[in-house]
């Protein structure tokens, strides 16, 4: 039976309709499986522009709470859109279970399969198998999770109005970046045990906060013990903090702190792992439907459409062209799966210094060890080869303000390689790229004031609109805010407070 | 394992909320950027929204990120004349060596100014938010009854232009069905009874007789039941159900005499337009009637009423004795909602201007539900002002504002249109 259909193609278009949807999607997940791509189950929806516009606008999030960002962000992509400065993505999919990916309606049939392909193979895959999706993200109950929060949120506006809840999530959402744990594994979430642990959980905390307050000993005491902070360890999670610490806010407040955090944390990994998610979908969507083409399934005018698409993907513009702006994760990850599988499968004298234990080895299975235990750090520092680096002619350049002029530190010589890797590995560590900013302490037998610490990273301060996101954090906080930078030489520096 | 789920008729305008959300957060900007339009927009162009642009450090949402300075390494692709160790001049605007780390503001250009759309109704709702017509209150249905023939159901007689076809042969279908249902029973009864005794191999004669005979009279009797009986008949029901009038007409009354310049009369034009688009919001249909003046009134077309130079002395009286004749002859105040609005460089001859306000307390206020009267001149106030601001105490229907220049015009129209206090 399979050897009839192998004989003849199948339609490449350009119309699409769901029965060939369906085909096409069948032949994909088959050569899938001979790669041994574990997914979760694929729901594929087919959208319109404009809901993909809706899409994007609740950055990815198939059930948003509303909120007046997110209209913005729809606004300008509306616009964007409409005059041509921006294509729309082909596709955008959900680290959920069942895996969830908009098609739009507008693509072709080719574009549909290589979308399949891309979204619901390689994206999946990664999702369901990458270490860090694994342990920070819950992929069966994100879904429940969001309905959830949508829920709770509307019925705080209901209850508490409007801008009250709007107020909250504009505070949260400046301190978005910091209610992640980087550290501790969060626990999972889910629906039912969301909504009956809720309430008790607002009781509860509600007379934790009350109690810490209650028991402020007097003054005599205290001085003598000496030097007591709250918290005893800086905290890295300020949302965290704010919610189980913050004294004035009330429950629902609370609740709402934490549904910002959950969600952010949520999104987490998908930061981390830009290159290899991107590059993983890329190198399957390439390998699975040049399987096909081989095995005369799809047209030559199919694959023709689809090389052309994927070229558009991976292109990488040189630093001095107008077009540049930083590197293409797609052309890097995809470039390093598939010199991953050459080193495997034709190594080289470099590869087998530089690799001894993957070169020559079976391709698949490293690809996939490599997909399931890296983040794009780690990833590029394992595995980027000189190959990639002569390839891309990367070069690294050195800019310290102290100096009059930059410096070239690394070119794609003997000599650069290992250097080019850290330095390129380092530019995705997002310790690097966020602000280190902890809470330090909280005066709580005082003035009852926050002290947030930030600690520079190779003397890069603070972008100047701190003070904005201060009345914020004061806003959470209810009482003074402080933030002040830690120096090298150990000084501390008071960089603004809130109110001023 | 994948299913496919078309959602393309469904949940279209998700983000609607959020844009609304969006909008009402910035109402203050944007209600400023619409009243900045409003000078801008000519008369014909109403049926588009507007483009609205809020100062783009208005709408950020702050966060924790990195500033500029500091040691940095970065790694760029292409390399093309860099060896190790060369140095490079800082390059101004970021672009090749290490500038900051994706910042929201690092790619500069576009931020400046968030410009956006927003529909023609959202338009008309910042425009004429907090705006009522006034005296809305005297359009009392009794005064303003006209009567419109709605659907009610059906009913069982009436004349035959209103019979209802398909309700009709449903009842007949029915009708006949419940009268001869029991009657074809027995026939089938019958006729298997019959084909019975005509299989024997000798018939009784008698059983068949009687048999074909019960057999015809049945046939008889349910081809007895006619196809159609005025019990059947359905006739389509109507009512009339008193409506409020929804007819509006707005009369433009302005100088065109040698003294109103063109600045001037497109300062009118606005204020036209701006009535016009409001009155339009609250009735489906506006008429239009443009009156011009110098010493004489002629009614004219629009293109005329705004263009065409005149020159000459002023006579305001002719223009309302105008207006009170057109009201008469076609547009009786019972069905019709009557605004005007006069706009005038003031000048007029002296002894014309109490003439005037007799014509309006007479013939004119009585019957419109509004009127309003602007004087666009930067001198102090003339005659006809005077003569109408003793008009104003007496009349709650009458309205007179000055304006000085443009940017007057939309804060004058919100004054004569604000909502007033219960």
């Amino acid at each position: 039976m399979s050897s009839v259909e192998q004989k003849q193609p199948l339609s490449d278009g350009p119309d699409w309709s769901f029965e060939l949807l369906g085909q096409y999607q069948a032949e994909i997940e088959r050569v899938a499986k001979l790669y041994k791509l574990d997914t979760y189950p694929n729901q594929i929806e087919v959208i319109t522009a404009e809901q993909m516009m809706d899409a994007y606008s609740s950055v990815g999030m198939p059930i948003g709470y509303n909120h007046w960002s997110y209209g913005k962000k729809f606004i300008q992509t509306e616009q964007n859109y409409k005059r041509g400065f921006m294509g729309l993505a082909y596709e955008i999919v959900i680290n959920s279970n069942p895996c969830i990916a908009y098609l739009m309606e507008e693509n072709t049939m080719t574009m549909q399969a290589l979308v399949m392909a891309h979204a619901c193979y390689g994206h999946n895959s990664f999702f369901k198998n990458n270490y860090l999706f694994r342990t920070w993200t819950d992929a069966s109950s994100i879904i429940d999770y969001l309905v959830f929060a949508k829920q709770y949120l509307s019925h705080c506006e209901e209850k508490y109005g409007i801008s009250e809840v709007e107020d909250m999530l504009d505070s949260c959402h400046a301190l978005m970046n910091y209610g992640v744990d980087r550290y501790k594994r969060p626990q999972k979430i889910s629906m039912d045990e969301e909504q009956k642990r809720q309430k008790d959980r607002e009781a509860y905390l509600q007379s934790q906060v009350n109690q810490l307050w209650k028991t402020i000993p007097n003054k005599g005491d205290l001085s003598a013990e000496h030097e007591y902070r709250f918290p005893s360890e800086p905290q890295e999670n300020i949302l965290y903090f704010i919610e189980k610490n913050a004294p004035l806010l009330k429950p629902w407040q609370r609740e709402v702190v934490r549904i910002v955090r959950k969600i952010s944390q949520y999104f987490y990994p998908q930061k981390q792992t830009q290159v290899m998610n991107e590059g993983w979908a890329t190198f399957w969507h390439y390998t699975i439907l040049q399987h096909l083409y081989q095995e005369n399934l799809v047209t030559d005018k199919f694959i023709l459409e689809v090389l052309h698409n994927h070229t558009n993907v991976v292109f990488q513009p040189e630093y001095h062209s107008k077009y540049y702006s930083g590197i293409n994760p797609y052309a890097l990850g995809y470039a390093m799966f598939t010199d991953l599988r050459r080193i495997c499968e034709h190594p080289t004298e470099e590869d087998k210094e530089w690799f001894p234990d993957i070169a020559g080895s079976d391709w698949l299975e490293t690809l996939h060890f490599a997909m399931q235990n890296f983040k794009d750090e780690s990833f590029i520092s394992q595995y980027l080869s000189p190959k990639i680096i002569r390839d891309f002619h990367l070069f690294a350049i050195t800019d310290d303000d102290k100096e009059s002029t930059l410096e070239v530190a690394a070119i794609h010589n003997a000599e650069g390689y290992q250097q080019i890797r850290q330095t390129l590995s380092a530019q995705y560590n997002l310790s690097n790229i966020e602000p280190n900013i902890q809470v330090y302490s909280a005066d709580i037998t005082g003035d009852r004031s926050l002290t947030l610490r930030f600690i520079p990273n190779k003397r890069i301060p603070l972008a100047d609109n701190f003070q904005q996101v201060l009345k914020h954090v004061h806003r959470l906080w209810g009482f003074n805010v402080q933030l002040e930078q830690l120096n090298e030489d150990g000084s501390v520096k008071l960089l603004g407070s809130c109110p001023l | 394992m994948a299913h496919f789920i078309d959602r393309r008729l469904n949940g279209k305008n998700k983000s609607a909320v959020n844009r609304q959300r969006f909008i009402r957060r910035y109402k203050q900007q944007i209600k400023q950027a619409v009243s900045d339009a409003i000078s801008k927009r000519s008369v014909t162009d109403i049926n588009n929204g507007e483009k609205v642009s809020i100062p783009g450090k208005d709408i950020t949402e702050p966060f924790f990120h990195q500033g500029q300075g500091g040691h940095r390494e970065r790694v760029h692709p292409g390399n093309d004349q860099f060896s190790p160790g060369d140095k490079i001049k800082r390059p101004q605007g970021g672009q090749g060596g290490g500038s900051g780390q994706g910042d929201a503001s690092a790619d500069g250009e576009g931020e400046d100014e968030f410009v956006f759309s927003i529909s023609k109704d959202e338009y008309l709702d910042l425009l004429f938010e907090d705006l009522e017509l006034p005296n809305l209150k005297k359009n009392q249905l009794d005064k303003l009854v006209q009567y419109k023939n709605v659907r009610a159901g059906f009913r069982s007689e009436g004349v035959p232009t209103n019979i209802d076809i398909v309700r009709s042969l449903q009842g007949s279908l029915a009708r006949r069905v419940a009268m001869t249902a029991g009657k074809k029973r027995e026939l089938h009864e019958l006729e298997a009874k019959l084909a019975l005794v005509e299989a024997e191999p000798v018939p009784d004669q008698h059983q068949l007789m009687a048999l074909r005979e019960q057999i015809e009279l049945l046939e008889k009797r349910i081809s007895a039941v006619p196809f159609i009986d005025s019990f059947d008949l359905r006739f389509r029901n109507f009512q009339k159900r008193p409506e409020p009038t929804s007819k509006a007409v707005m009369f433009c009354l302005m100088d065109v005499s040698g003294s109103m310049d063109q600045p001037t009369k497109d300062m009118a034009k606005r204020f036209y337009i701006l009535l016009y688009m409001f009155l339009s919001r609250s009735y489906k249909n506006v008429e239009v009637v443009y009156i011009r003046h110098h010493t004489q009134a002629k009614e004219v077309d629009e293109q005329e009423f705004f263009y065409s130079q005149e020159t000459g002395g002023t006579i305001v009286s002719s223009a309302l004795k105008m207006m009170a004749d057109i009201v008469k002859d076609r547009y009786n105040p019972a069905e019709w909602n009557i605004y005007a609005a006069q706009a005038s460089d003031g000048d007029n001859w002296a002894d014309d201007s109490p003439q005037c306000a007799d014509l309006l307390a007479q013939q004119i206020l009585p019957f419109v539900r509004y009127y309003a009267y602007i004087e666009i001149t930067p001198r102090p106030h003339q005659s006809l002002w005077l003569e109408y601001e003793k008009l104003q105490q007496s009349f709650d229907n009458f309205a007179i504002q000055p304006i000085r220049q443009v940017a007057d015009i939309y804060p004058v129209f919100r004054e004569l249109f604000k909502k007033q206090a219960a």
